[in-house]
């Protein structure tokens, strides 16, 4: 077994940021001997959830900023990014495949985060909220028993 | 990469030609401005050639929402032509798949269009 590692980020609450972490996760995905389409859609995934905290938590404000970790161990790549923002209830946002929802312009990052992660996981903090993305690494044996359910 | 887009006719329906990332900020907005410069100009047949769009944000799914619903207010078609494998299953896994009139040949797409 290999000791966990982890790296973090204190990203300012921009549009660049929201391409760089996606970058990075494409990077991380890579070390961590992700297929390409795997990949694809985990750094998707952290796109999304950077966006969440960067538009609809900080509100693009400049005070505020979005932390970013990437951690690996022998089974998972684990993703968190907090934000400063005013929050929000994810039980509360609406499906965007039903069908009174599939016009709408806006509301699918979460499904999609969860569409290409194993795990998503919300919390909320004081303020702001935190996201946890898991990635199961292939061939190990929380894969092995996904794959078996 | 960022996001471009020209435009062409043929038999009466605008191909877009987009290429590059219709994500949050600028591909959102160059797509967005696309549409409706030609809806502005009273040009209601839109085809979005997505052929060389390498990735697409929920943000560029919403701008392709978007673009479908102004056209259609307004009396028009909005047809997608091309997409990539990438684009194609992001289109499944939210159910606009169906939504959208998909076409993967240029001259099949322009003959489907009402007239």
């Amino acid at each position: 077994m290999t000791a966990p590692q982890r790296v973090s980020y204190r990203m300012e609450s921009t549009l660049e940021s929201v391409n760089k972490s996606e970058e990075m996760a494409d990077q991380q995905a890579a070390r961590a001997g992700l297929d390409e389409d795997t990949r694809g859609g985990f750094s998707m995934a952290v796109r999304e959830a950077m966006i969440n905290a960067v538009l609809h938590g900080n509100a693009y404000d400049t005070a505020k900023r979005v932390n970013l970790s990437f951690e690996q161990n022998d089974q998972e790549l684990i993703v968190t990014i907090t934000d400063e923002g005013k929050g929000f209830i994810p039980e509360e946002v609406p499906d965007p495949l039903a069908p009174e929802n599939l016009l709408k312009q806006s509301g699918r990052g979460i499904f999609l985060m969860r569409a290409f992660m194993d795990e998503v996981r919300f919390r909320k903090l004081n303020p702001g909220t935190e996201i946890t993305l898991i990635k199961r690494l292939p061939g190990t044996d929380l894969d092995r028993q996904e794959a078996s359910t | 990469m960022s996001m471009k887009a020209s435009t062409r006719q043929v038999d009466g329906v605008t191909i877009v030609d987009l290429s590059g990332r219709i994500t949050l900020g600028e591909g959102s907005v160059v797509l967005r401005d696309a549409v409706k410069d030609l809806l502005g100009k009273g040009q209601k047949r839109i085809l979005l050639n997505l052929g060389d769009v390498s990735y697409i944000d929920s943000s560029g799914i919403g701008e392709l929402v978007s673009a479908f619903t102004s056209v259609r207010n307004q009396g028009g078609e909005l047809k997608l032509l091309h997409l990539t494998k990438k684009v194609h299953d992001l289109l499944q896994i939210t159910k606009l798949y169906t939504v959208f009139d998909v076409k993967d040949d240029e001259a099949g797409a322009i003959a489907a269009f009402s007239r």
